[in-house]
């Protein structure tokens, strides 16, 4: 919402200045957004005359000005304005002045050969307006010299944000009237009179649709001119950010800017038969002023007359029936309609309007007759012509809301104690009122006030919200407790524990291209039905596909080694049509694990096993059982099938999965070389039972020395290590406190389709140390344990 | 005894560890001239024995000696040797360990989840696909609500069970609502996470994060409110001198409800929060939206809006981030880029106390 001083001043007696005004807006609520004064870039511009204008030697369309700035030392100027001539009285920006218009530094300077101290200045040059067909010509009696700034006057222009609940200060005067409330001013009376109508109204006017449009009043104007409208109401309107159009549209838009009230003028010669609000008919359309043609749906409240629709109510009128300079009789159309009506039209329509957003929000429902006397009597003033009688078709609804209200809420609400009387001031100047028992009767144009609290809030903005002291929560006893749940615990850690492990955090977005999705997709999608891109489309139902992409985009970066993670939420389908969005953490390898070096040679490639290393590591701090799982296949189609594997807890609880990416997946994702990745399931690792203690489990170090004793068995090529050793640690649960394989030999001396797998025992004796007997039998046990899986000790 | 003269003379001539050795064989070995000596003490009268027996073993002692420190010597020099052939250019590098990092986005929300457990808040969460009940119309956003036109939301074609859209949430005030629902009050939470709205420039992105405050109790106040933030805002910026501007403003969910503007000073060109914005090179930024709870937010939260009342509040996580630790494109935030991972973001022992400073200093 923006306006000129001067307008604010035409409707509020006061001598506050710009600053203080905007001050006192903000904090009444009317936030600032600017306040700009045009005339203040305009010091460098000066009043001067034309003293002679001559033809440019060099040039048909230039002229060799004489210009007299009254102190009788007259600059030569070239100019190619074609009203450029001597007598004119415009404006000239002297060297040094900086053009609004394009931030250009005037300067002496030679034009085609003839020098030129400065340049005579169109409107629009100076960021005043539009005009740019030639210069600026101003009364002849204008005073030479003196600044352009001077001599326009400084009308500072406010730019207000106005939040959705006030369609009051949908319009200078309510904007006003909380000023004076706030004691920055006296809010004069709206200066308009009912103007008595001198024939009956020509058309008949009435509303078929009481639920949409439950008051629609007219009144036609006749014989009227509908020229440019005059320099004041244009300047106002300018300074509303709005382009003048013609005498009659400007009016509606004045009373609209200025008391928040939109109307409607139609060209009368063009409406056929009676004028009436209704419901919109199957398959209606309406050509609306901004060129757009808009399907309209039954539920829509329109203004039609004989022949069709006119008017997409409250939103926009129609193209056909818009006031012309060539109007003469006009239909004038002060309605109210009901906001959520409205909203519900815009929104489908996709059109914004002026309108619209005062007819949404609410507009006074007390305001119509007034609101048509200051049409009528502007147009009279402006246009001439005279008006009918009024039609007055419906009822607004006129019932004002009223609440018992207890002014002590101030201060156990507001959090400040204001006295009643001056809590009575605030609403009386609001337009409140107030009975002795503190009964609150709400003025007409405050739809947004519905209770005590709003109550509170007009009488603590108007006091000052700055005012209210500081109050310390309540704080329990003793030092703070704490307050992470288990999950929060487990995400902080795993963070912590994977950038310690070298890995750097990423955030990537949560929706993807749907084909990306897809890939990674182990059921039914989230789709947006209104993405803002077909990139950003699909929520995501893993976290790789987004760190692939990222891994891509460095890697083209020329990054050499690329490691990341990232803990979020994957998107699946739960239960009765919710979302179930399950935490888990991803880390995608790419690049050289190792780069080459003096001591290790050859850069090294990422492999399943720094996957696995990084899966292991980081479910051992996500609270993970680590020793029991079991390397399963099954990791998907995206993975590399034969370097790729799940981690489960049991046989159907999959905790992670890792491995190499699928050459095929690394290709869909521009991805050259291998890439190995991780994914853990969060949501499926198995919560710590109870608050456990602090006390840990006793535990005294053995006295007697530990063991080891290696075994290799000759098995299977295809026995997988992990069950081999599985079966050698579950072989003496007693005395087997470790075990691990360090060596996976085939070829010499192994016979074809075996391996020899090597591994080391720990073995703790307990009581006593072993002798000969009890590591035979220890061994006896292992042998027998690898023999179950098809493996012969090795002599 | 002459052997001895001769002995000694040799071993202190050994040039190896093996010469070493025999010459002890020769001496002390079963068969040595000393070892002999010894073995003759025990056929000589108590008088030849006192007289020569000191001797002899004299003369052991003596081989014994010179043979360790001959062999010690011998030894001292082929460490020597072996350590000066074992040089290293210690000037190459040593096997390099990457550095990870926690984003700055994660390492804020541990900051601002330590800071309000001080305060007694604990951190709730909620699904960021959600239905517009929850989105909008229990926070007093009815459908045809202007408030909703504005939210820029983006929708799934999807209804729950219940007939509701289902969209991705706007903002994180639906877990207000879950909050309320699910742990009745008092109650005292933040609620960090991921919102989003159809809306793409420099400083917009379609995903970002906010955290939302929400203290519903006895006798809360619009005072209460403002220490809260004020108290927030002194401990995440680690500034003593942060005024705070209140103004009226509107929001669908709170009833006064009251934008917050931080005040500012201008250092280097840039903004840094803490100083008065009204002074010389100070200014305002809107830092926080609040206000006291809607009753009919309460109301939809499941309690007696005559009983509770409360405040809440919600900002940008990332704009936090971004003020506190300086970076200034928001797209930068969600691109992974490793370069930029390793200069914004934060070690993995940069965990937030209360002891240490929640922040992080360059």
């Amino acid at each position: 919402m923006k306006f000129a001083l001067s307008w604010l001043q035409a409707l509020l007696d006061t001598k506050a200045d710009a600053r203080q005004i905007a001050e006192k807006l903000t904090s009444l609520g009317l936030e600032i957004e600017s306040v700009e004064d045009a005339s203040a870039a305009l010091t460098q511009f000066r009043v001067a005359r034309v003293l002679t204008a001559e033809k440019h030697p060099q040039a048909d369309k230039l002229q060799v000005l004489s210009v007299d700035l009254g102190d009788g030392a007259p600059l030569q100027v070239v100019c190619g304005a074609p009203n450029a001539r001597a007598g004119l009285v415009g404006v000239l920006g002297v060297p040094g002045a900086v053009v609004p218009a394009n931030g250009m530094t005037l300067k002496v300077a030679a034009v085609r050969g003839v020098e030129s101290n400065g340049m005579m200045c169109s409107t629009r040059e100076l960021g005043l307006g539009e005009e740019h067909d030639g210069i600026i010509e101003l009364p002849a009696d204008a005073p030479l010299g003196i600044s352009f700034a001077d001599y326009l006057g400084s009308d500072p222009v406010f730019d207000v944000a106005i939040t959705p609940n006030r369609p009051d200060c949908m319009g200078v005067h309510g904007i006003a009237r909380d000023l004076a409330a706030a004691g920055l001013g006296v809010l004069k009376p709206i200066d308009t009179a009912p103007v008595a109508g001198s024939f009956a109204c020509p058309v008949e006017v009435r509303t078929d649709d009481p639920e949409g449009c439950p008051a629609f009043y007219g009144r036609v104007i006749r014989g009227v001119k509908n020229d440019p409208s005059p320099q004041w109401l244009q300047d106002r309107l300018k300074s509303a950010g709005q382009r003048p159009i013609s005498a009659l549209v400007d009016i509606t838009n004045y009373v609209m800017l200025g008391y928040g009230r939109p109307a409607h003028a139609y060209d009368l010669a063009k409406l056929d038969g009676a004028v009436v609000a209704r419901k919109a008919r199957e398959g209606e359309t309406c050509l609306a002023l901004n060129g757009k043609e808009y399907a309209l749906a039954p539920w829509m409240t329109v203004i039609a007359d004989e022949s069709g629709v006119h008017d997409i109510a409250g939103i926009m009128g129609g193209e056909h029936s818009g006031c012309s300079e060539t109007t003469t009789d006009v239909l004038l159309e002060v309605a109210y309609f009901t906001p959520a009506n409205i909203a519900r039209t815009g929104q489908s329509l996709a059109l914004t309007s002026d309108a619209r957003g005062r007819f949404e929000r609410g507009v006074d429902p007390a305001f119509l007759d007034t609101g048509l006397d200051l049409l009528t009597s502007l147009i009279l003033e402006i246009c001439g012509g005279e008006a009918s009688e009024v039609i007055r078709a419906g009822q607004p609804p006129l019932a004002r809301k009223s609440f018992a209200y207890d002014p002590a809420l101030a201060g156990t609400l507001g959090g400040i104690d204001v006295a009643d009387s001056e809590q009575k001031r605030i609403l009386a100047a609001l337009g409140f009122e107030v009975s002795e028992d503190w009964t609150v009767t709400v003025p007409t144009w405050r739809p947004d006030i519905d209770g005590a609290p709003d109550i509170v809030e007009e009488v603590i903005r108007v006091h000052g919200l700055d005012a209210v002291p500081s109050t310390p929560l309540p704080r329990a006893d003793g030092v703070a407790k704490p307050t992470a749940t288990a999950a929060q615990m487990q995400e902080r850690r795993l963070r912590r524990a994977a950038s310690a492990r070298g890995l750097n955090e990423a955030i990537t977005w949560s929706f993807l291209p749907t084909n990306e999705a897809e890939h990674f997709a182990d059921g039914e999608l989230w789709t947006l039905a209104n993405p803002i891109s077909e990139d950003l489309k699909t929520m995501r139902p893993s976290l790789l596909p987004g760190l692939l992409s990222a891994a891509r985009r460095n890697l083209d970066r020329g990054a050499t080694s690329v490691r990341l993670f990232e803990i979020g939420r994957r998107y699946l389908r739960g239960e009765g049509g919710a979302s179930a969005e399950q935490p888990s953490l991803a880390v995608v390898l790419a690049g050289e694990a190792a780069s080459r070096g003096w001591a290790t040679g050859k850069a090294k490639a990422f492999d399943a096993f720094d996957a696995k290393a990084e899966a292991l590591a980081l479910l051992a701090e996500a609270g993970a059982p680590v020793e029991n799982l079991q390397v399963m296949g099954e990791a998907g189609a995206q993975f590399h099938p034969g370097q790729s594997a799940t981690l489960r807890l049991g046989p159907k609880t999959v905790l992670a999965l890792f491995g190499m990416l699928h050459p095929s997946t690394a290709k869909a994702f521009d991805l050259a070389g291998p890439v190995a990745v991780v994914e853990l399931f969060l949501e499926r690792v198995p919560a710590r039972k109870g608050p456990g203690s602090f006390a840990r489990q006793h535990y005294a170090p053995p006295a007697l020395q530990a063991v080891t004793r290696d075994y290799a068995f000759l098995v299977p090529a295809t026995l997988p290590a992990g069950d081999l050793l599985r079966a050698v640690r579950g072989a003496d649960k007693a005395n087997v406190v470790a075990a691990r394989v360090f060596d996976d030999f085939r070829g010499n001396g192994v016979p074809e389709g075996q391996k020899s797998l090597a591994i080391e025992v720990t073995l703790q004796p307990v009581e006593k140390s072993y002798d000969e007997a009890a590591l035979k039998a220890i061994t006896d046990k292992i042998v027998a344990a690898g023999s179950k899986l098809g493996g012969v000790l090795r002599a | 005894m002459e052997q001895l003269e001769t002995t000694l003379a040799a071993i202190a001539g050994a040039d190896t560890i093996e010469a070493v050795e025999a010459l002890r064989v020769a001496a002390l070995g079963k068969q040595g001239w000393v070892s002999a000596l010894l073995k003759s003490l025990g056929g000589m009268s108590p008088e030849e024995r006192t007289s020569t027996g000191p001797r002899i073993h004299a003369a052991r002692e003596a081989v014994t000696a010179a043979l360790t420190e001959r062999r010690s010597a011998l030894e001292n020099a082929a460490l020597d040797a072996r350590l000066a052939a074992e040089t290293a250019d210690l000037s190459l590098p040593a096997p390099a360990a990457p550095r990870g990092t926690v984003h700055p986005v994660s390492q804020v929300m541990d900051e601002l989840a330590e800071i309000f457990a001080d305060m007694g808040f604990a951190v709730a969460t909620g699904p960021e696909i959600e239905d517009d009940w929850h989105n909008f119309t229990a926070l007093n956003m009815p459908e045809t609500h202007p408030a909703r036109a504005m939210h820029d939301t983006f929708y799934f074609p999807d209804q729950d069970a219940q007939g509701r859209s289902m969209l991705l949430r706007t903002h994180t005030s639906p877990v207000q609502i879950r909050s309320m629902l699910s742990q009745g009050a008092p109650l005292r939470v933040i609620a960090p996470g991921r919102v989003y709205r159809s809306d793409s420039d420099a400083t917009h992105t379609p995903m970002f994060h906010q955290i939302e405050g929400l203290v519903i109790d006895k006798g809360i106040h619009l005072g209460h409110l403002k220490w809260t933030l004020e108290t927030f805002l002194k401990a995440f910026f680690e500034r003593d001198d942060i005024v705070l501007r209140l103004r009226p403003s509107y929001f669908p969910f709170t009833e006064p409800s009251v934008e917050v503007d931080v005040g500012y000073t201008l250092v280097n060109g840039k903004r840094v929060v803490g100083g008065g914005g009204d002074v010389p090179g100070g200014g305002w930024m809107e830092v926080l939206g609040s206000g006291m709870v809607n009753r009919k937010v309460i109301e939809f939260g499941g309690l007696d809006p005559d009983e509770w009342q409360g405040f809440a509040f919600g900002t940008g996580v990332d704009r936090l981030a971004m003020l506190k630790y300086g970076m200034d494109d928001l797209r930068a935030f969600f691109d992974g880029d490793v370069r930029w991972l390793g200069h914004y973001g934060f070690g993995a022992l940069d965990v937030p106390t209360l002891s240490g400073g929640v922040g992080v200093r360059a």
